[in-house]
C-alpha cells in the first residue's frame, strides 16, 4: 500500500519503521531535511522535505494515488489540515494525531465531519494503559482482547516463585487455574514454549486467560497484589491529566507533583479531587513529605526518560508496591527491563500498534479481520486477535489435526462469554474470536496460520 | 565495524559474479573455444570462496555509512581479482597484473587495454572482456539489491556508495524496485542498440559486444582499429547517439516513461549536458576542418569523439593525436567534466561542475557585498548546504588523489604528457589518453608500477574516491 507519513518525530519515525518493515511503500514528509535524511538512510522509504499541508509537497509525495495518510506533526490543527487536503486530493484514508485535551471531547464529531478514518491521541491511550496496569498491579503489563473478556498479562518469575524449574506440562497438576503461558522472554530472547519447556527464575512469562482465572492463578503462586488505592503521579503533563481524571472517577486517591506553578493551577481546576503539589518531583524530601513510603503506586510521567528511570529506581528502593515508568526511547526500555521487572509505558508504541492494526485490517478486508494486535517481548512476537468467518477452511476441525506454522500458538478462543484455553480436541467455530501468538510477523489473515 | 555483515554481503555479490560468468562459458561452448576449462575453474574458485564468506548468516544486520563504503570498495576489488582469473588461467594475458588491469579497466568502464590485437583472442574471452563493462556500468551491488530478497534496512548506504553523483535519490520508495527499474531501463536500451547495430550490417556477436561497451560507457572493441574497422557512417552515428543516451541520468528515462516529460526535459543538468556536447562538437569541427576533405566529415568525427570522451566511453576509431592542440585540450577538459550523475559514466559529473561554479559565483558576490545572502539553486530548488560542502570536499580530494597519482606515474618513468594523460584518463574512466598511449588507449608498454597506480585510480574514479580511501585507511580496520 502507498502510505504517506507526515512528521518524522517520535511517533512518525516509529510508524515509518513498522510500516516499511511490513513491506508498504512509505513516503515521509517533514520540514526538517536532516530528519528526512536520517529516515531515508535507515529505512526503505523515500522522503519529501516541506510542509505536509502544502499542495505541491503533497503532490510530490503522491497524495493523489496514496491509500493512507498518517499525520503526526507537533500541531493538531496542521495534522487535521494535512488529512483533509490529502483526502480531497485523492488519498483514500486519513489518520490524524490530535492530542490537545481541549479537543478530546469532540474527537468523534471531528472525525466523522472531516471524513477521517481515525484520530489517535497517544497520551490518552497511554493513560488508559496505565490505568489498566494500576487496576491489575500484579502484572508488569496487561493487554485485553475481545472487549476485555480475555487478557494477556506479563509476569516476571522472581525468587522463590514455585514456577521456577517447572516444565509446562505439569502446570495443570499443580495449579487449578486454566491459564496458558504463551510466550517466554529469557535474556532478551523470545521462546514460544511447548509442553517440555522448563521455566527458570528471571524469565518473563506472558499468561493468557480471563481476568478471574489469571487472578486465581497468581493467588496460588503467592504473587497477587492487592488493588491500588493511592497513587503518586510525578509530572503533570497530558498523560497525567487523562490518568488522574480516569482514576479519580473510580475513587483512587491521587497526588500529582508538578514543578510549573501555572500548570498546577490548571490541573487543580480540571481535576478537583486530586491533590496537586507544586514542587520538584526529583526532590527526595518532597517525596518523603507527601508520603512515598505509604503510597501503593508511583507513576513517573515527566518529559525526560532519564528522570523517569531514576525516579522509578528510587521508588522501588523506597518499597513502593507498583511502579510505572514512561519511557519513549525503545533502547532505554530494554536497559530498564534488564535491571528491574517493573512496568513500562511508551505512548508512541501504543499508538503505532493501533495504526498497524488498522493498516493490517484494511489490507485484508475480505478474510478474517485483525481485531486487536499487540507487539510483545521487545517487538519479537505479536499477539493478534481475529474473528473467524464462515469461509475459514478449518472450521470445526480439532486443533491437533491441523498443521500450524512454526513458532505459532493458538493461545485462546473466546466463544460468546466463554474463554477457552484450547487443547488438542478443541476446534474453531465461525464467530469465535481467536488469539494467535506468533513470532512470524505480518500475519494478516487467520487462514495463513497453517503451513 | 560489522565485519560479519560486510563479508556476508561481499560473498553474496561474488556469487552473482559466478552466475554471470556462466554467460561467457556458454559463449565458449558455442564457439568451441579452448577456454571452457578456465571459466569452469574460475567459477569453482569463486563459489568456494564465497561459500566460506556466506556460510553463516550474520545476526547483526546493521549497516552504516562506513560499512557501506567498505563493502562497495572490497566488493569491487575482489570482483576484479576473480574476474581477472579467466584471462590469466587461459593464458590470454600471461601476466596477472596485466590481467587485473584489463579486468579493472572493464568493470570500471574505463576501456584502457593491454591487448594490442583483440582479434587474436578467443571469442569467449572477448565476450567476458566486454561483458565486464556492462556489469560494471550500472554496478553490481545495485544488481544484488535488485534480485536478493529485501532483508536488511540501511541498504541505502550501499546504493549511495556505488551509484555515481553527489546526491542519490530513489525513484520509488522501495530500494529493490528502484534497482529493478534502473536495470530494466539499462537492459532495454542495450537491446535496442544491439538491434540498431545489427541493421547496420554488424554480426550479432560484434553488435552485442559493442552494445555492452556503449551501455557501460566503457570502450572495449572487438577490433584493434575500434569502430573504424567497420568503416560505416551509420554505425558511427548509431554508437555516438547511444553513447550520448547512456550519459543521461537514468531517472530522466524513468520520468519520461511515467509521463512526466516536461519535468524530465527541464532538468538543468540535462540541458547543460546537451549544450556542452553541441558547443564542443562545433568548435572542434571548425578547428579540424583543414585536416578533412569536407566540413561534414569533420563534424561527424568531431561528434563521435566528443560523445565518446564526454560520456567517458573512449571508443577508438578516430585518431585525434594529429588534431590541433586546441581540440585536444577541449577533449581533456571534457574527460574531467564527464556526463550526468546517475548515468553509467565516470568523471567529475556535470551536476558537480554546475554546483561548484554556482557556489564560486556566490562567494565572488559575497566578496563585493559581504552581507549578501543567497542560496545555490538547482532546478529552482535550493541545494542543501551539506551537498555544496560535499561537492567542495570531493573536488579537493579529487585534486589530491590526482596529484599523488601523477607524481607516482612520473616516478615510474613515463614522460610528463603521457603521465598526465594516463592519470586523467584512468581517474575519469575514459581510456584513450595522450602521448605514448594516445587515442588507441593501449597501456601495454607502461611500467608495472604505473599499471598498479592506474588500477587504483580507475577503481577510485569509478567509486568516486571515498570508498577506496576508506578501505585503505588503517583506522577502518584497527581499533585504536
Amino acid at each position: 500500500m502507498n502510505i504517506i507519513v507526515v512528521g518524522g518525530g517520535k511517533l512518525g519515525s516509529t510508524i515509518t519503521e513498522y510500516l516499511s518493515a511490513e513491506g508498504h511503500d512509505v513516503v515521509v514528509i517533514d520540514t526538517n531535511a536532516n530528519v528526512v535524511e536520517e529516515l531515508v538512510n535507515t529505512f526503505d522509504v523515500i522522503g519529501v522535505v516541506g510542509n505536509g499541508a502544502s499542495y505541491p509537497v503533497l503532490t510530490e509525495a503522491g497524495a493523489d494515488k496514496a491509500y493512507l495518510i498518517i499525520t503526526a506533526t507537533p500541531s493538531d490543527e496542521l495534522n487535521i489540515l494535512c488529512c483533509m487536503l490529502a483526502k480531497r486530493m485523492g488519498t483514500r484514508h486519513a489518520i490524524a494525531r490530535v492530542r490537545d485535551p481541549e479537543y478530546s471531547q469532540q474527537l468523534d464529531f471531528m472525525r466523522s465531519e472531516f471524513g477521517l478514518s481515525m484520530m489517535v491521541n497517544p497520551e490518552y491511550e497511554a493513560a488508559n494503559e496505565i490505568s489498566r496496569m494500576l487496576r491489575f498491579p500484579s502484572a508488569m503489563k496487561i493487554e485485553s482482547f475481545s472487549k476485555g473478556r480475555a487478557e494477556l498479562a506479563e509476569i516476571m518469575i522472581g525468587k522463590e516463585n514455585p514456577l521456577a524449574g517447572m516444565p509446562l506440562h505439569s502446570l495443570a497438576q499443580h495449579f487449578k487455574a486454566k491459564v496458558l503461558i504463551c510466550a517466554v522472554e529469557r535474556d532478551e530472547q523470545l521462546f514460544i514454549p511447548t509442553g517440555n519447556f522448563v521455566l527458570q527464575e528471571g524469565d518473563k512469562i506472558h499468561i493468557i486467560s480471563s481476568r478471574s482465572e489469571i487472578s486465581s492463578f497468581l493467588k496460588q503462586l503467592g504473587i497477587y497484589k492487592q488493588r491500588v488505592k493511592s497513587v503518586i503521579i510525578i509530572g503533570g503533563g497530558k498523560i497525567a491529566y487523562y490518568l488522574a481524571k480516569h482514576l479519580s472517577d473510580i475513587g483512587m486517591s491521587i497526588k500529582i507533583v508538578e514543578i510549573d506553578e501555572k500548570r498546577c493551577e490548571e490541573l487543580s481546576e480540571e481535576i478537583p479531587k486530586a491533590t496537586i503539589i507544586c514542587g520538584d518531583g526529583s526532590d527526595q524530601n518532597l517525596l518523603t513529605e507527601i508520603g512515598i513510603d505509604s503510597t501503593d503506586a508511583c507513576v513517573a510521567l515527566t518529559g525526560i526518560d532519564e528522570e523517569n528511570i531514576i525516579l522509578s529506581i528510587y521508588a522501588v528502593y523506597r518499597c513502593v508496591d507498583k511502579v510505572i515508568t514512561k519511557i519513549n526511547r525503545s533502547s532505554f526500555v530494554k536497559i530498564f527491563n534488564a535491571i528491574n521487572g517493573e512496568s513500562v509505558v511508551s505512548p508512541k508504541e501504543i499508538t503505532a500498534n493501533r495504526i498497524i492494526r488498522y493498516v493490517r485490517a484494511k489490507q485484508n478486508s475480505t478474510g478474517s479481520n485483525v481485531q486487536t494486535l499487540y507487539k510483545i517481548v521487545n517487538n519479537q512476537a505479536e499477539a493478534v486477535e481475529f474473528i473467524a468467518t464462515e469461509d475459514l477452511s478449518f472450521l470445526g476441525k480439532p486443533i491437533k489435526t491441523l498443521n500450524f506454522k512454526k513458532d505459532l500458538l493458538i493461545a485462546c478462543i473466546t466463544r460468546g462469554s466463554k474463554v477457552i484455553i484450547p487443547r488438542g480436541d478443541d476446534y474453531i467455530e465461525a464467530g469465535d474470536s481467536v488469539i494467535i501468538v506468533t513470532s512470524n510477523q505480518y500475519l494478516d489473515d487467520l487462514e495463513n496460520i497453517l503451513q | 565495524m560489522n565485519y560479519r555483515m560486510v563479508f556476508y554481503t561481499v560473498g553474496r555479490m561474488l556469487k552473482v559474479e559466478a552466475a554471470l560468468l556462466v554467460l561467457p562459458l556458454i559463449t565458449a561452448f558455442i564457439y568451441g573455444d579452448s577456454t571452457i576449462f578456465s571459466f569452469l575453474l574460475t567459477i569453482a574458485i569463486i563459489v568456494a570462496f564465497s561459500m566460506t564468506l556466506t556460510y553463516k548468516k550474520p545476526e547483526n544486520k546493521n549497516l552504516f555509512s562506513k560499512e557501506g563504503l567498505v563493502i562497495v570498495a572490497l566488493a569491487w576489488l575482489l570482483m576484479s581479482v576473480f574476474g581477472a582469473l579467466p584471462f590469466y588461467i587461459s593464458g590470454s594475458i600471461p601476466s596477472f597484473v596485466d590481467a587485473l588491469f584489463e579486468t579493472v579497466s572493464g568493470f570500471t568502464t574505463t576501456g584502457a587495454t593491454v591487448l594490442s590485437s583483440p582479434e587474436s583472442m578467443a571469442k569467449s574471452i572477448l565476450f567476458w572482456r566486454s561483458f565486464t563493462h556492462w556489469i560494471g556500468g550500472m554496478g553490481v551491488l545495485v544488481f544484488v539489491l535488485a534480485i536478493f530478497p529485501q532483508s536488511d534496512t540501511h541498504s541505502m548506504y550501499l546504493m549511495r556508495a556505488e551509484v555515481p553523483g553527489p546526491k542519490v535519490g530513489k525513484l520509488v520508495s522501495k530500494i529493490k524496485l528502484t534497482a529493478r527499474i534502473l536495470y530494466l531501463i539499462y537492459i532495454c536500451l542495450t537491446i535496442i542498440e544491439t538491434i540498431f547495430l545489427l541493421c547496420g550490417g554488424m554480426s550479432f556477436y560484434d553488435a552485442l559486444l559493442h552494445s555492452f561497451s556503449t551501455a557501460g560507457t566503457g570502450g572495449f572493441s572487438t577490433r584493434d582499429a575500434g569502430i573504424a574497422a567497420f568503416d560505416s557512417v551509420y554505425i558511427k552515428v548509431v554508437i555516438s547517439i547511444f553513447m550520448m543516451l547512456f550519459g543521461i541520468n537514468f531517472n530522466i528515462f524513468y520520468y519520461i516513461i511515467i509521463g512526466k516529460f516536461l519535468q524530465a526535459v527541464k532538468d538543468r543538468e540535462l540541458l547543460v549536458y546537451f549544450g556542452i556536447i553541441t558547443a564542443s562538437t562545433l568548435i572542434i569541427a571548425l578547428n579540424i576542418t583543414p585536416l578533412y576533405s569536407s566540413f561534414s566529415s569533420a563534424a561527424l568525427d568531431s561528434y563521435f569523439q566528443v560523445t565518446s570522451i564526454v560520456t567517458t566511453t573512449g571508443f577508438g576509431g578516430v585518431c585525434y593525436d594529429v588534431w590541433p592542440a586546441f581540440s585536444q585540450a577541449i577533449l581533456i577538459l571534457l574527460m574531467f567534466c564527464g556526463s550526468c550523475a546517475g548515468s553509467t559514466c565516470g568523471g567529475i559529473k556535470i551536476v558537480r561542475v554546475i554546483i561548484i561554479v554556482k557556489a564560486a559565483m556566490r562567494e565572488l558576490k559575497r566578496m563585493v557585498t559581504p552581507r549578501s545572502v543567497s542560496a545555490v539553486k538547482l532546478n529552482d530548488k535550493p541545494v542543501e548546504k551539506e551537498v555544496v560542502n560535499g561537492v567542495g570536499t570531493f573536488m579537493l580530494v579529487y585534486i589530491c588523489v590526482f596529484a599523488a597519482s601523477f607524481l607516482a606515474v612520473c616516478a615510474f618513468g613515463a614522460d610528463i604528457t603521457t603521465s598526465f594523460g594516463a592519470v586523467t584518463s584512468c581517474m575519469n574512466n575514459v581510456g584513450p589518453a595522450l602521448g605514448d598511449i594516445g587515442s588507441s588507449g593501449l597501456y601495454n608498454t607502461q611500467a608495472l608500477g604505473t599499471k598498479i597506480v592506474l588500477i587504483f585510480d580507475m577503481l577510485a574514479g569509478r567509486l568516486e574516491l571515498f570508498p577506496m580511501l576508506v578501505l585503505f585507511s588503517p583506522s577502518t580496520w584497527f581499533k585504536k
